[in-house]
């Protein structure tokens, strides 16, 4: 090691009494030279990426502990049932599409990308999906609802394992000490929230930051309504608006709605400042962790008796991507194919508190986790969120944020709403 | 300038030395240019990077920016040019109006805030007093903790109702609901009070270590003329610190006027739009709906801006030199 270090200092600093300038400069070029060669070469190298021939990638966003063990079990049981190994590849859900995007560039896709289904169309519009169809994948026992969901302009893209929706979480202790019954219309949402509005507790939590969040929880009021997103300054999409504007006005939501996510919401949910909120299955988890908390699920509550509650459905799709080699592509489609098998959507679905997205898988877990009955019925009704817009729903969606958290901060719903459609439109 | 041409020229230079003079003879030209060529050698490795890591990207990103850049492009390699489309369009949109505002509010308020407080507490951590040292580092704790880390705590903080700052306000009987970030003309000036707390430790290192720099002779020389404090600070301490005081606000504007990581944190830019900056509106076009090419018009605003004021620094850093 000292020799080495020796060799080295003298190669950089020769000894001055040498006078041998012609050697000297070139020696002295020549590894500057070669660092130069090497700092480009690195730079371009990492581009391409071999693929090993008896393993297989999923990039998905299960961060989580939790979810990136479940699905770590559920490959490791279909690998063996295929005889290859698939390596689990978790990012950041914001950070899928970008990755995968970049990914592409590079041809160094994954042979299966999970993408939430608002985004999968973006991708699947860039011609960067492979049919599910094709590859031999059935969607007989995928109600049309859910075949939707994964579908892109009438084509099959995605398979979902469990989708989920939102639903109206309440604190039952709450709800029978006030005596009052579960609402279900608008009217009776109104009134129950604003009678269990008293000190530190708000009668309802929902969030309207300014991120798909919101969105996802206007979407319900929107539709249920009547509303369509194509049609942001409908009246009916004023209506709804009005009537979060009415709940904040009656004080019954806390004005930091429009600055919590979904999780802060579950947080006040928790923490006993509200008696109720809207959120999704996938809280489930944290609010059992508190055994002290009894919360029942509901439908959210609907615009007048008898109508529908129109929820979002949530959730994300097994995709394939297109890598242009077949052999590969088929073997993924089967991977795929056993991830979404009924019996790994039951798995997955009763790890993550969501609903199969096979009818029949969803009939056993209806069994197995009636507490969550509700939520059922509503996924069966639920709306996909890109099934009109495709690829156009992300300029919605900023739109609709700027254009609620207006009305909610003072401006009127029309106005806002007005602005929101310009915005839409011109954008696109 | 000079470049590498030179090197052809020694080549044809060398041929009839060769022939006249014994090849061991040093000709002082040659060494002259040779000595020049290594001269270039150890400075290539840094203009290849420079050109490589921040060349490449900066010229992408002009040339994008005058793009139909899509989802589409990364499986096509197509991106047509679209002529001024792209800054025609981000220049319509009055989203970009605002932002350009609300970054210009930010990053004069941000740094207003952060210099002054910074210079105060350099100033007062400058004498000596018992547990100066452990102070110091309390103060530098901010610094330590990463953007995103205090953009959460401090949306804690701020909340309206359950928020600390709030329920201290109240006990204290003085605007116990103010709506931190929820109200659309608070949020912003909120978002700057907690990146001025961000900042100031930097400032207050950088302006510590200039105060540090001063002889002590020159105060001791302004007390024996009986000049007063805040005279002697006026008069000696302020124009000696300029330099450092330069450093202080170039390097402070620029890593403000990009700020992106906090605001997500806080507010997501909103409520309403109330928080939007160019560095927000940049991950807004690019990366939530993938218009690259808008994304890469408001990047470009952003490096001019930048660009102006690192001609400032240059200039202002070649006249100390003289």
């Amino acid at each position: 090691m000292s020799k080495r270090f020796t060799s080295l200092a003298l190669t950089a600093h020769p000894p001055a009494a040498t006078r041998r300038g012609r050697g000297r400069s070139r020696r002295v070029v020549a590894p500057f030279t070669a660092v130069s060669v090497l700092v480009a070469g690195a730079a371009l190298a990492g581009c391409g990426q071999q693929r090993d021939a008896d393993t297989y990638t999923v990039m998905n966003s299960s961060t989580d502990e939790s979810y990136h063990r479940w699905d770590a079990e559920a490959m490791a049981r279909c690998g063996k049932e295929l005889g290859v190994t698939i390596e689990q590849q978790s990012v950041p859900a914001a950070q899928v599409m970008t990755k995968a995007l970049r990914m592409a560039s590079s041809k160094s896709l994954p042979d299966i990308v999970q993408f939430d289904a608002s985004e999968m169309p973006t991708f699947a519009d860039a011609g960067g999906l492979v049919d599910l169809r094709t590859l031999g994948l059935s969607t007989d026992d995928i109600p049309d609802g859910i075949v939707d969901f994964g579908s892109y302009k009438g084509t099959y893209y995605g398979a979902a394992r469990s989708v989920n929706t939102l639903a109206l979480f309440y604190n039952k202790d709450v709800l029978d000490k006030a005596g009052v019954e579960v609402p279900t219309t608008w009217a009776e949402l109104r009134a129950t929230a604003k009678k269990l509005t008293q000190g530190k507790q708000y009668g309802l939590a929902l969030s309207a930051g300014g991120a798909e969040d919101g969105v996802f929880q206007f979407t319900p009021f929107m539709w249920s309504n009547g509303g369509d997103e194509t049609d942001l300054d409908g009246p009916k999409v004023v209506e709804a608006l009005d009537y979060w504007k009415g709940l904040l006005k009656d004080r019954s939501l806390s004005k930091s709605t429009v600055n919590w996510t979904q999780a802060d919401v579950n947080d006040q949910f928790m923490a006993g400042n509200a008696a109720m909120m809207i959120n999704g299955p996938w809280q489930v988890e944290t609010l059992n962790s508190d055994k002290s908390l009894h919360w029942g699920i509901a439908p959210i509550p609907v615009p007048e008796a008898g109508d529908d509650s129109v929820g979002p459905l949530g959730g994300a799709v097994l995709t394939v991507p297109n890598t242009g080699d077949e052999a590969r592509e088929k073997t993924a489609g089967k991977i795929v194919a056993c991830l979404a098998s009924e019996q790994e959507q039951l798995t997955y679905a009763l790890n993550s508190w969501m609903v199969p997205a096979n009818a029949k898988a969803a009939a056993v877990w209806r069994e197995k986790v009636p507490e969550l009955d509700s939520l059922a019925d509503q996924v069966a009704v639920a709306r996909s969120r890109t099934a009109k817009l495709g690829a156009g729903w992300s300029s919605v969606s900023l739109a609709l944020q700027s254009a609620f958290q207006s009305a909610l901060t003072g401006q009127s719903s029309e106005t806002a709403l007005k602005r929101a459609q310009q915005r839409a439109t011109s954008g696109n | 300038m000079t470049t590498p041409m030179p090197t052809t020229s020694t080549v044809g230079a060398q041929t009839p030395a060769k022939a006249s003079e014994p090849a061991s003879a040093p000709d002082p030209g040659r060494i002259a240019r040779r000595r020049r060529l290594a001269q270039w050698g150890f400075v290539a490795p840094a203009v290849v990077f420079m050109l490589l890591f921040f060349g490449y990207p900066l010229v992408r990103n002009v040339v994008m920016s005058f793009q139909d850049y899509t989802p589409k492009t990364f499986f096509t390699g197509e991106s047509p040019f679209n002529g001024a489309d792209n800054w025609s369009n981000v220049f319509q949109d009055a989203l970009f109006g605002k932002a350009l505002w609300h970054t210009l509010v930010f990053t004069a308020g941000s740094l207003l805030g952060q210099f002054c407080i910074g210079l105060a507490l350099a100033v007062f951590f400058s004498r000596r007093f018992p547990l100066n040292g452990v102070l110091r580092s309390l103060i530098l704790l901010p610094w330590l903790v990463p953007m995103v880390v205090s953009g959460i705590v401090w949306r804690r903080i701020l909340d309206q109702d359950t928020g600390v700052l709030n329920s201290f306000l109240d006990t204290l009987g003085i605007g116990g609901h103010t709506p931190w970030l929820t109200s659309p003309e608070m949020a912003l000036l909120s978002v700057i009070l907690v990146n001025i707390w961000i900042g100031i430790p930097f400032n207050m290192v950088i302006l510590y270590g200039g105060l540090q720099e001063i002889p002590k002779e020159l105060h001791e020389a302004a007390a024996l003329d009986g000049a007063s404090a805040w005279r002697t600070f006026r008069s000696v301490t302020l124009p000696m610190l300029k330099p450092v005081v330069t450093v202080v606000l170039v390097l402070g504007f620029m890593s403000t006027v990009k700020i992106l990581d906090l605001i997500l944190a806080l507010t997501d830019g909103g409520p309403a739009d109330a928080t939007q900056t160019l560095g927000t509106l940049t991950y807004q076009n690019s990366f939530v709906q993938l218009d690259f090419g808008a994304g890469a018009v408001v990047g470009n605003v952003l490096i001019l801006i930048s660009a102006v004021f690192a001609v400032f620094y240059l200039r202002a850093n070649r006249t100390e030199g003289k």
